[in-house]
């Protein structure tokens, strides 16, 4: 793998940039390997990367039904936090957070983690009084937070509407200032060339349509460019995980919904931190191309579509001009659709499923894309040694039916069909 | 945008609807064993493809219906009233 540097990046100039080599082979699947993951997004590509670094398993393949980063990894709004209450959630977020903050020096490859902060609006007082308390949550976790005040939001926020005559009040908002945004293409990149140069196979366009069991244990997966004996899979599909775990005969606490984001014309710079508000149900940050880039709620339907219809970006539209007024004069350039794996209580799910040699990592809900190193590191573990990570022990599928579920308000909604 | 076709209504704007999730799903004999509730309340089959589902028309005639409607693309294949079967006639 060349190391990118200064050096390199001077060395390629003079060569008019048409000399960088390739930053991760394509090779066709061998017959057998020790380890194959289901996925080739972040979740995937980050498992198959701790697989190698931290415990030495190189035998590894990630297959990928598309491309690398096609997914969900490329579709959702890049924000990154760990600003959540209850301790499983909290500690789990916050190795990811930790990870993100050293993942271009980890990997080599500049994901631009921008700590520009993440702000949660409140608008009631009952909202104030929940934001205090998650606040001192956050901070008895070391996790850092801080209240804000109108008048200090106005300050930093010129262009939000902090008058009282507003739509939905704001009364404050709870600041976590080492949130931000990561380049959600680089992660998907950074962690398949980093892999790569391990001896992980990233193979493309190559489906798995079967999964092959004996005994109550994997034996192999079978896919669209051949069969893969293998004794340990770990899935990370989600959106599809329900599909992939019926391949196993396992059925998931999971339905499949379609959430929608969207993205303005570019503009100068006019918001310097990401701000959410959970009463509306809105988030919106400004992208380094100058892009506003926003998203709300579910469409709430079944769905594997990955495209929505339009009274979703309606809300979410109405969410930001009650917000924002002066971006009422901005156009939409585009919105897309990516599929939930929506859990029955909000939370995900990462660790051993009913079959022998079969893990996965999914169930993220809303908030798949700030998990995914943390994801990624814990699955490995699991893979590693048969057995959950202090850090992912409470997200089991068993959690369901033995009274253990974590639901948490302001931990990402949970499916209508509850 | 999806015309949801209410069983008493005819088609109609799917803003006027709420969603209610899986229409398969049996409620187990009150002395079922745990298995069967858990089995109930929390596990789906998350079908893709044709699903059979739940919807409400609250800004509308207010009853609750079935409608089979395919995943993928969103289309609509038949509605049937709750206690009605759907039997793939178009709607």
């Amino acid at each position: 793998m060349t190391r990118y540097s200064i050096a390199s990046l001077v060395r390629n100039a003079v060569g008019g940039h048409r000399h960088w080599p390739r930053a991760w082979r394509s090779p066709n699947p061998r017959r057998s390997y020790d380890v194959v993951v289901i996925g080739g997004g972040g979740h995937g590509l980050a498992t198959a990367y701790y697989l190698a670094k931290e415990h030495g398993i190189r035998d590894v393949a990630v297959l990928e039904k598309g491309w690398i980063g096609g997914g969900n990894t490329g579709r959702n709004t890049t924000i990154v936090r760990s600003n959540y209450h209850l301790d499983p959630n909290a500690h789990f977020y916050e190795l990811s957070l930790k990870l993100w903050e050293r993942l271009s020096q980890e990997l080599n490859f500049n994901v631009m983690y921008s700590a520009r902060g993440v702000l949660n609006l409140v608008h009631s007082p009952a909202d104030v009084d929940a934001a205090m308390r998650r606040g001192n949550a956050m901070r008895l976790n070391g996790i850092d937070a801080q209240f804000l005040t109108r008048e200090e939001i106005a300050r930093r926020i010129p262009n939000l509407d902090c008058s009282s005559r507003a739509r939905f009040p704001i009364l404050g908002g709870l600041l976590q200032p080492r949130g931000g945004t990561v380049r959600h293409d680089a992660v998907a990149w950074g962690y398949a060339r980093a892999a790569d140069a391990l001896g992980v196979d990233i193979i493309e366009r190559c489906e798995v349509t079967g999964i092959d069991i004996e005994r109550g244990a994997v034996t192999g997966v079978r896919t669209t460019r051949g069969d893969i004996a293998t004794r340990r899979v770990g899935v990370a599909v989600a959106g599809n995980s329900s599909r992939v775990a019926a391949m196993a005969g396992v059925r998931l606490p999971i339905e499949s919904h379609v959430l929608q984001a969207m993205v303005s014309e570019p503009l100068k710079p006019v918001l310097d931190t990401v701000v959410t508000s959970g009463a509306v149900h809105f988030y919106i940050s400004q992208s380094d191309k100058g892009e506003l880039v926003m998203g709300g709620d579910l469409d709430f339907y079944n769905s594997y579509a990955q495209r929505g219809n339009l009274p979703a970006v309606e809300n979410v539209v109405a969410a930001c001009l009650a917000l924002f007024p002066s971006f009422g004069r901005l156009r939409m350039m585009r919105s897309w659709g990516g599929i939930m794996d929506m859990t029955m209580d909000g939370s995900p799910i990462i660790g051993k499923l009913p079959v022998g040699g079969l893990t996965m990592t999914g169930g993220w809900c809303y908030g798949g894309f700030k998990a995914t190193p943390a994801s990624g590191w814990v699955h490995a573990w699991t893979i590693a040694r048969d057995a959950a990570h202090p850090l992912n022990a409470a997200f089991t599928l068993e959690r369901f039916a033995e009274g253990r579920t974590l639901d948490e308000k302001g931990a990402g909604p949970v499916p209508w069909a509850h | 945008m999806m015309l949801i076709p209410c069983p008493y209504c005819g088609p109609r704007n799917q803003v006027e609807f709420t969603y209610g999730g899986d229409a398969t799903l049996r409620r187990p004999a009150v002395d079922a064993p745990p298995s069967s509730w858990i089995d109930y309340v929390y596990l789906r089959d998350n079908a893709c493809g044709p699903h059979d589902e739940l919807w409400y028309h609250g800004a509308g005639c207010r009853s609750w219906f079935k409608l089979r409607r395919d995943t993928r693309t969103h289309d609509i294949i038949a509605s049937a009233a709750a206690g009605e079967p759907l039997d793939g006639a178009r709607p």
